[in-house]
């Protein structure tokens, strides 16, 4: 069910202002894409714009191509709410639903597109989402607790099996683990190893190190100055990028020697 | 060595610190406020028995008396920052028995007079034939609440709607003009409600039109700002997140306000709806104008005058029946029964609040 995802030439717009210029590159089905780069150079707009949550901003909006099976996703005929459903996400801070149960959360994705489930197939969903997010033995004991009775590390876990119990075809990740501790951290990872035969998964991360522990291929943004756009510099397979990057600003970069 | 860090006085020698200046100091004993106070207030009842002095000059003379020794003595004993501290304190706990005051004693004025005339009957029959003893407030109380309930039915969804079109979806000239009116309605005198709804019901059914409804149009009037307000900001606290977590899943945004949105701010909302109820329930002026006063029992909202508690009060006390003593002790029953229907929302309201607001701990 991964589907690849083919970027020609986007500029992402607030207003006025261009945040991001120019940006052209393929995201393999089933591999884990980094994107990495300094703050403000315009990833996380990227990647939100991916499925298309960059428009829920007021005056944001996004010129050139970003292809998934052969459709331009910003189509003027595509609706934005299906194409969240196919591309999920999962957020730099866990947001449970405060008002849900554990399961409830797990199942928001389905109960809140009023789509009807028997008892069965809904714990079944719920065993499978949890268990594939590697919480299931933590809280099968629990699934009617609050979810924002967990801890942080445990929430995120959360957000990722409610992400993942729509059966999205590509999931997106705003540095799921920048708010973690390293042992949950780990867990994520671990996590994010085991999804990446099962679907296409796109991560922003400011940690390197975690950069070249997950990801296949990674992306490099970077930007001239303070109000010029970001843009992206190098993408190519991790190894290369983390030992033989063709640009010197990449090379600068990761080697932590970054003015 | 350890440096002990004391802050009571003792025998030894005040330790120092590094920098030589001492880090205790001599201090007043616990509670020292507490118990001077309590002496000049007994040296005050003293002085009224022993020499009859009345007790509004005495109360603020030994106020006065209280605050400046208070203030000198810790000046002496503890120094000028911890006297300073000692007045602010004592400064601000004033103001709030100050504050205090006129309630408990309203409360108990409330009490007092109206708890003896409560008795079955007073709850059970109308006024109807009545003169002198007995009647009750039964047609006025279910009066009262069907009015406020007509009124909260008609304005609990217009406000809900325009918080959540302010919050949600209004953005640019429309939203402010919406904010700008509302702002204008919360200013609004409740007697002109009353005018509107009169003006707007004559143009139905004539000159000199009395019905509950209209009492309920113009209560609405006045509780759509106060619904409107207290949403408005229960939305605007729900955080982005969680609208962006739904619609990362797919959920259209309506789908998203109605099951995400208005469930996490569901305790602020039902809260600020009672005490919008409770504000107006007690309203009497436009009340007075549109729904009138009777001494039977109508329940039709839609035709003729209707009692209600805050107008029958108003009544009791103005045109008493002979000898008045029974119609104005019907009126502090009355006030009474009133004070506990919006004590009783409070309650309510607390209550609501406490089971759903989003629990954090299970």
């Amino acid at each position: 069910m991964a589907k690849s995802i083919d970027v020609s030439d986007l500029n992402i717009y607030y207003g006025d202002f261009l945040a991001v210029e120019g940006v052209t590159v393929p995201i393999a089905a089933r591999s884990v894409t980094a994107f990495i780069g300094p703050s403000g150079c315009g990833k996380s707009s990227f990647l939100r714009s991916l499925n298309r949550m960059h428009e829920v901003i007021p005056g944001a909006y996004v010129k050139g191509k970003i292809c998934i099976d052969g459709r331009d996703l910003y189509d003027s005929d595509i609706d934005p709410v299906q194409v969240r459903r196919q591309i999920g996400m999962v957020f730099q801070r866990p947001n449970p639903f405060p008002t849900m149960s554990i399961s409830e959360n797990v199942l928001a994705g389905v109960r809140l597109n009023a789509k009807r489930m028997n008892k069965a197939s809904s714990h079944e969903l719920v065993e499978r989402s949890l268990t594939s997010a590697n919480l299931w033995n933590e809280v099968k004991d629990r699934l009617n607790r609050p979810g924002s009775s967990l801890s942080g590390g445990q929430q995120q876990r959360l957000c990722i099996a409610r992400a993942i119990a729509v059966e999205p075809q590509v999931l997106l990740m705003d540095e799921p683990c920048s708010a973690l501790d390293p042992i949950s951290t780990s867990a994520v990872e671990d996590l994010i190893q085991d999804l990446k035969e099962d679907y296409t998964i796109v991560i922003v991360t400011h940690n390197m190190q975690q950069a070249a522990r997950v990801s296949d291929t990674t992306a490099f943004f970077n930007l001239a100055g303070v109000g010029e756009p970001g843009k992206l510099v190098e993408y190519g397979p991790t190894t290369k990028i983390f030992s033989n990057p063709d640009n010197p600003a990449t090379e600068a970069y990761i080697s932590g020697r970054f003015g | 060595m350890t440096t002990p860090l004391r802050t009571r006085p003792t025998q030894s020698p005040a330790a120092d610190g590094p920098s030589g200046t001492p880090l205790s100091s001599a201090r007043l004993p616990r509670f020292f406020s507490l118990a001077f106070g309590v002496g000049i207030a007994l040296a005050a009842g003293l002085a009224h028995l022993a020499v009859g002095i009345s007790w509004t000059p005495l109360v603020l003379l030994g106020w006065l008396l209280f605050l400046v020794s208070l203030v000198a003595i810790s000046r002496i004993v503890e120094g000028r920052r911890r006297s300073v501290d000692r007045l602010t304190a004592t400064l601000i706990t004033g103001a709030f028995l100050l504050a205090l005051l006129p309630l408990v004693t309203l409360l108990w004025t409330v009490v007092s007079n109206g708890a003896p005339v409560l008795s079955p009957t007073f709850f059970t029959s109308s006024m109807r034939n009545v003169l002198g003893p007995g009647g009750g407030i039964y047609h006025a109380a279910v009066g009262t609440l069907l009015v406020t309930g007509m009124a909260a039915v008609m304005s609990v969804p217009v406000g809900l709607l325009t918080a959540i079109y302010l919050v949600e979806y209004g953005n640019g000239s429309i939203a402010r003009v919406v904010t700008f009116l509302v702002d204008v309605m919360t200013g609004i005198p409740s007697i002109v409600a009353g005018l509107f709804a009169y003006a707007l019901f004559v143009l139905f059914s004539g000159a000199g039109v009395r019905m509950g409804f209209g009492g309920s149009v113009a209560l609405s009037l006045l509780m759509v700002p106060l619904v409107v307000r207290s949403s408005e900001e229960m939305i605007k606290l729900v955080p982005n997140e969680l609208r962006e977590a739904a619609y990362a899943l797919g959920v259209p945004k309506w789908r998203t306000i109605v099951k995400v949105v208005l469930p996490t701010a569901l305790a602020g909302i039902v809260t600020g709806v009672t005490i919008a109820i409770a504000r107006v329930i007690g309203e009497t002026a436009p009340l007075l104008i549109i729904c009138g006063t009777t001494d039977s029992s109508n329940f039709d909202l839609f035709n003729g005058r209707m009692a209600t508690l805050p107008v029958f009060i108003y009544n009791s006390y103005k045109t008493p029946t002979f000898p008045p003593e029974f119609s104005i002790n019907r009126a502090w029953g009355a006030a009474l029964v009133l004070t506990l229907i919006i004590m009783a929302l409070n309650v309510v309201a607390r209550l609501v609040s406490h089971f759903f607001s989003p629990k954090s701990k299970a």
